[in-house]
């Protein structure tokens, strides 16, 4: 009798196991950890279980750096994954290795898929598109700078919390006002390049490189030593300088601060928004990140940061269609909307726009639509695209090393940004080199 | 008067030394080859190109005022971490010698820092020396001292070399402390019973006398500067501010794991094993002269 029960145990066993091997497995390495970890997992939890051809694997490989090693040295050895998480400064990266990865546009018509790339915002998937418009790699999670305000700080300071902060001319003013009350930090930042120079370029409409910021070409040069960078870099220094603004480092790190309610404004990513409205014990909002009306009369769009999803050449016929399946279940209305809800991050389609607003997010949590609005209130310029340059990893150290002279008072604004982009040039050219 | 061992024939030398060979072919001798051979190439990260440009890596680097630079960070880095390690560990190991009571404990708690992982270490000194919510940093804020180690670059040097030093002051010590033990005691009390004050002892008979393991110990722990001290520099300071602590172990894996410039991480690696090479030889040639086996 047992031993029946043990051959009866072992076919269903087979069974069980020849059902999985009909299932194609589609593999997915991606760069997050903790909650952004958890409803990853979820998503792909629930594509597994809404149909039986297809199963998508994912792991996560380390931060974005580790992510995209791991995938480089996964190709080298044959051994790549279907989908690849790379940020976005891995961009040109990416579109250079021909030959490594399979564009989307072209994995969708493959595979025969409903794909309509029109339904995708503009400025979210303009980072990653070919000049000829077609989509490369799909956007998975986009974020775009904006002004985290403590109230409660400006009220000590006897300041209106609803006062104008729409200008950086506005926000110089009620710095004065900060430091004059003894506020110990009036601004800081994170990611200052991306939202200083780069955020701030496209912002204003100004190119942060030359070749419409590397769109059309591998032969870009640097051009964020203008006068408007150069002012505003040179503002920022003397606000430094006075104790108006403090550096706090490279990353995030001024979160901690203002999180902890030392800080009365903070420019940071707006998916800064999970931790913000989880750690502050204070009335924060979320402003639009202010613009020189000395430069413009009318700010252009911000641009994207975050990351895409690469699919890798090499892979068989069936698993490429797995993986359009699984792209397009992600771009659905539904998993975006609740993407977006969840984490702060930006919606990639319209309609996932249209749908969070239907539900009445944006009214139950005021600030959250500010950036959708600051992204989509223009169409994007050849300046506003996005950046798409070799080395960018680099570059963007250059800039920190060279803004850190700046803050300290080593250099002046134009200085330290004419070295810069000398420096990053010379990175260019040897990237132009390698790709050619 | 040599005592030497020799071997009959030719095989059995072979057969031993084999395993050796064989490892250190593998771990060093391949990865080296490896090393040269990529550095004369621009590689594209996939390896799906490679272009022959020579020496035209070095020449390169080695017209990048910035990369010359860190040749000179690095020079006082290392000085810094070898004399401070090693300083702190004689001290130790000398106080510890003379223990009587209690100096298993002692012992015990000043290895314990070794077992610590270079990038554990740098977070736990960053905590500490934050510049908003650092412990250290808040005792100095009230003696009216403001430490920013994100912003000045001495400060940062400071932090990294007191963190890298931290955990080798361990391993040291314990090298420091057996080479005090295998003095013999009875040339001490020698010198005691003429009148040797502790001073003089420890300079002229002690200092001597523990001279190969000090001389070990500076290869060791210059090596150990050279490559290991990248978790802390990556976790402490990124290289910065400007590029105070960009050691050239750090530009190596920046431009190598960050900027995906596999020809120039190459040539910087082959740059770096000739350093060390060097510096060994000239250790080995100049100063073991010096030391009393």
């Amino acid at each position: 009798m047992k031993r029946t029960i043990s051959i009866l145990a072992a076919s269903a066993t087979l069974g069980t196991a020849q059902a999985a091997m009909a299932q194609t497995e589609v593999e997915f390495w991606h760069a997050f950890t903790g909650r952004l970890g958890e409803l990853v997992a979820e998503q792909v939890d629930t594509f597994n279980g809404a149909q039986s051809d297809y199963k998508v694997v994912a792991s996560h490989k380390g931060n974005y750096s580790e992510t995209l090693n791991a995938g480089i040295a996964a190709f080298r050895a044959g051994e790549q994954p279907d989908i690849l998480m790379v940020f976005e400064v891995g961009t040109a990266t990416m579109m250079a290795a021909k030959g490594a990865v399979k564009p989307v546009y072209e994995v969708m018509a493959a595979a025969g898929a409903d794909f309509d790339q029109s339904k995708y915002i503009g400025s979210v998937k303009g980072y990653y598109t070919s000049p000829d418009g077609n989509m490369l790699s799909l956007p998975f999670n986009s974020s775009t700078p904006v002004l985290w305000v403590n109230r409660d700080k400006l009220s000590e300071a006897g300041i209106d919390p609803d006062i104008d902060l729409s200008t950086w001319e506005k926000v110089g003013a009620v710095l004065d006002e900060l430091k004059a009350a003894g506020v110990d930090c009036p601004l800081t930042t994170a990611w200052q390049s991306w939202i200083h120079l780069e955020n701030f370029s496209a912002y204003h409409n100004t190119p942060f490189a030359t070749k419409e910021n590397g769109f059309a070409g591998t032969d870009t040069e640097l051009a964020f030593n203008g006068p408007a960078q150069v002012a505003h870099i040179g503002a920022m220094g003397d606000w430094a300088r006075d104790g108006k603004f403090i550096y706090a480092g490279r990353r995030n790190e001024g979160g901690a601060n203002f999180r902890a309610g030392e800080c009365a404004f903070f420019t940071e990513s707006s998916a800064g928004y999970a931790g913000i409205s989880s750690e502050a014990e204070f009335d924060f909002e979320v402003r639009p990140l202010p613009y020189w009306e000395a430069v413009v009369s009318e700010p252009q769009n911000t641009i994207i940061g975050g990351a895409s999803l690469w699919v890798m050449e090499g892979q068989g016929d069936e698993e490429y269609k797995g993986v359009a399946a699984f792209l397009n279940f992600l771009s659905s209305p539904e998993i975006q909307a609740k993407w977006h809800q969840d984490t702060g991050y930006l919606p990639i389609t319209a309609e996932a726009g249209e749908l969070t607003k239907s539900q009445g997010f944006y009214e139950a949590n005021p600030g959250t639509d500010v950036a959708v609005m600051q992204m989509t209130a223009n169409e994007p310029t050849a300046n506003s695209k996005g950046l798409r340059l070799g080395s960018f990893d680099q570059i963007r150290g250059i800039i920190d090393e060279e803004l850190e002279a700046v803050w300290s008072g080593d250099k002046d604004a134009q200085a330290a940004l004419d070295s810069a982009v000398e420096r990053g040039n010379v990175l260019l050219r040897r990237f132009e080199q390698a790709s050619r | 008067m040599e005592k030497r061992v020799k071997f009959k024939g030719l095989w059995l030398p072979i057969l031993l030394v084999f395993p050796q060979f064989l490892i250190t072919a593998i771990f060093f001798f391949y990865p080296a080859g490896q090393a040269i051979w990529q550095s004369l190439f621009i590689p594209d990260p996939f390896g799906l190109s490679m272009q022959w440009v020579g020496l035209g890596n070095f020449e390169f680097l080695l017209a990048d005022r910035y990369y010359r630079a860190s040749f000179f960070t690095t020079a006082v880095f290392s000085i810094l971490v070898t004399v401070v390690s090693m300083g702190v560990a004689l001290y130790l190991a000398v106080l510890a010698d003379r223990l009587v009571k209690g100096s298993g404990t002692y012992r015990t708690l000043l290895i314990w820092p070794y077992a610590v992982a270079p990038a554990v270490a740098g977070v736990l000194w960053l905590f500490m020396f934050n510049t908003r919510v650092g412990v250290v940093t808040w005792y100095l804020g009230l003696l009216g001292y403001d430490w920013n180690h994100v912003l000045n670059e001495g400060e940062a040097m400071g932090l990294v070399v007191v963190a890298s030093a931290w955990g080798r002051i361990s391993y040291n010590f314990l090298f420091f402390l057996a080479g005090l033990q295998a003095i013999p005691r009875s040339v001490i009390e020698a010198a005691a019973i003429d009148g040797a004050h502790f001073w003089t002892r420890f300079r002229t008979i002690v200092f001597p006398l523990l001279s190969p393991t000090t001389f070990f110990l500076l290869v060791v722990n210059i090596i150990y500067s050279f490559f290991e001290t990248f978790g802390v520099i990556h976790t402490i300071t990124s290289g910065g501010p400007q590029q105070a602590t960009t050691i050239l172990v750090y530009k190596v894996y920046a431009d190598g794991f960050v900027g995906q410039d596999l020809g120039s991480s190459a040539a910087q690696s082959v740059i770096l094993l000739a350093i060390v090479s060097l510096l060994t030889v000239i250790q080995f040639k100049y100063i073991e002269r010096r030391v009393h086996y």
